[in-house]
């Protein structure tokens, strides 16, 4: 069973007020900008595809959302709070209600899977142990795992890995869940295992997902809503279906995978006959 | 002159560079004691990392305690009998242990057991970005990570410092006495005399606090700053041994010109 065929409408239509919005964000390491004139909005219940080559600035776009990284100019707001204005025990305050899941899971590797996932749980409340454990192995459960708790990260499958760290990002049953790159180095099975899990848990928790990522067809099946960047710009937006009709040269070259079109095959370089002949050379 | 402009650039940026990480390692230490207190909360945490510094320090430590004094037993009695004063063995090795190389050589061992440990286990954590994930759920690294492995190599370093010592006296006792004898008597009835607890052992204990501080601070902040990558991990461990080394020497230096000057 597909099950990111079930979405549910009534948690998406539960409220139409965006709980991410980026306004007009621009951000530079130094003198390199990265993005720049950045718009986007995640209402509530909506999961949302970034998608982009591989430098574009999608993961730098997460850490902005998440409070990472400040925005050099515009306004980067969660949950109605502008992030540049709040004191790091008010955004701590809000990361609490947020999920991450990192490219390769992040997971803590001198605590075994069980701990891993209580963690959050530990840090933030005063469940007693036998609370902790039910609810660990209830989100363990979710993800497929609950018989992998006594096991070490070491121990686990890139799959596997990133379904345990899955289970720890929604142990507080966030908000909003972002995911930088779920589907990168996954097997056929374990991606189509992540992608059902993103949609299943967004809708069964109520939350809301971002996620970074450059596998299209995976990531088509699963997302409300497609924002491409490129060169630091949102490029093209649309629904799934939108950006499969899509025109745009663009769209069109990364969704078929063309090796030419707007992202240039060659790395800018002078003619080829002109470095043959040895002009330009160091 | 491009050789000579060269060169003070060169010297100017690493001048610039060394004051940068001074005040990055200055305001790292500030951080740490302000979430010290959280961490020393959730005891189990820092008591887990005296475990892994102190605990696990102790074979090299003792080992080399146990030779450190044979050898200043052996040493030292071949220089005193030859002034006559064989029975004063007992003070020379419990003075030169107390005072210098009980603290100088059990820091410079810390630092090489665990503060190249503590300084991989930190990085390895940037590199996987164990570190962000754990700031992401809003759990302070340097509150979670860093301050429980201060603490513990602060509080591990005296306690190693003074089994080193305890170990030397034993070698030096084995060698003079068991094997050359030294009347076992005049060995420790000199020692009991010569050895003031003030002057001789809380100054060494002193020492060996402000080398554990250093060593500790040294070896969490060079893991928390180093370049996330193998060979930035690899760096930051190298760093770690020799500034270590280097500050225990300096340090050792400055605190016996306060703390010793010919008084008895």
């Amino acid at each position: 069973m597909r099950f990111y065929c079930c979405r549910s409408s009534v948690l998406r239509s539960q409220s139409d007020t965006p709980l991410v919005v980026l306004k007009d964000v621009r951000f530079a390491y130094g003198e390199r900008e990265i993005l720049r004139g950045i718009d986007l909005s995640v209402r509530r219940g909506q999961v949302v595809g970034i998608m982009g080559g591989s430098g574009c600035g999608k993961t730098t776009l997460l850490r902005l959302i998440g409070g990472q990284l400040r925005a050099g100019a515009g306004v980067v707001s969660v949950a109605g709070h502008d992030l540049s204005k709040l004191r790091r025990r008010e955004l701590y305050g809000l990361r609490r209600r947020m999920g991450m899941l990192f490219q390769f899971g992040a997971l803590f590797t001198d605590m075994t899977v069980f701990d891993n996932v209580a963690f959050p749980l530990r840090e933030h409340t005063d469940l007693p142990p036998e609370l902790v454990r039910d609810l660990v192995l209830m989100k363990l459960n979710a993800v497929g795992l609950r018989g992998a708790e006594a096991l070490t990260p070491a121990e686990l499958s890139g799959g596997m890995a990133r379904r345990v760290a899955l289970a720890r990002a929604v142990a507080l049953d966030p908000m909003l869940i972002m995911y930088d790159e779920p589907f990168a180095g996954l097997d056929p099975i374990s991606l189509g295992v992540i992608g059902q899990l993103i949609r299943r848990l967004n809708d069964a928790l109520g939350a809301s997902s971002i996620m970074v990522t450059h596998d299209v067809h995976e990531s088509l099946q699963i997302v409300d809503y497609v924002y491409f960047v490129s060169d630091g710009r949102i490029v093209a937006q649309g629904t799934p279906d939108e950006i499969r009709a899509s025109r745009d040269a663009f769209v069109h070259q990364f969704v078929h995978a063309e090796a030419d079109g707007p992202v240039p095959f060659h790395y800018p370089a002078p003619p080829l006959a002109q470095s043959l002949l040895g002009e330009g050379r160091p | 002159m491009n050789g000579v402009n060269g060169t003070l650039r060169w010297l100017g940026a690493l001048v610039t560079n060394g004051v940068w990480r001074l005040g990055f390692a200055a305001r790292f230490f500030a951080l740490l004691l302000v979430y010290s207190g959280q961490s020393l909360r959730r005891v189990h945490l820092t008591i887990r990392e005296i475990y892994f510094s102190g605990v696990l320090s102790l074979l090299i430590i003792v080992v080399s305690g146990l030779f450190v004094g044979m050898v200043l037993g052996l040493q030292g009695y071949e220089t005193l009998q030859r002034f006559g004063s064989g029975d004063a063995l007992g003070v020379l090795v419990a003075l030169s242990l107390v005072r210098e190389l009980g603290p100088v050589v059990a820091a410079l061992l810390f630092a090489s057991r665990a503060g190249s440990a503590v300084t991989a286990e930190i990085g390895l954590m940037k590199t996987t970005e164990q570190l962000k994930a754990m700031d992401m759920m809003a759990v302070n690294p340097i509150a979670r990570v860093a301050a429980p492995r201060f603490w513990g190599g602060v509080i591990s370093m005296p306690l190693l410092a003074g089994i080193f010592s305890a170990m030397g006296v034993f070698g030096g006792w084995l060698i003079g006495v068991v094997f050359i004898g030294v009347d076992e008597g005049a060995f420790w009835a000199q020692m009991q005399s010569a050895v003031d607890f003030r002057y001789d052992v809380l100054n060494g204990i002193i020492k060996s606090v402000v080398f554990g501080i250093a060593v500790s601070l040294i070896a969490v902040f060079e893991g928390y700053d180093c370049t996330p990558t193998a060979e930035g991990v690899s760096r930051a461990i190298t760093r770690t041994v020799v500034s270590s080394a280097l500050a225990i020497l300096a340090l050792d230096f400055v605190l016996t010109s306060f703390m010793f000057r010919g008084q008895s």
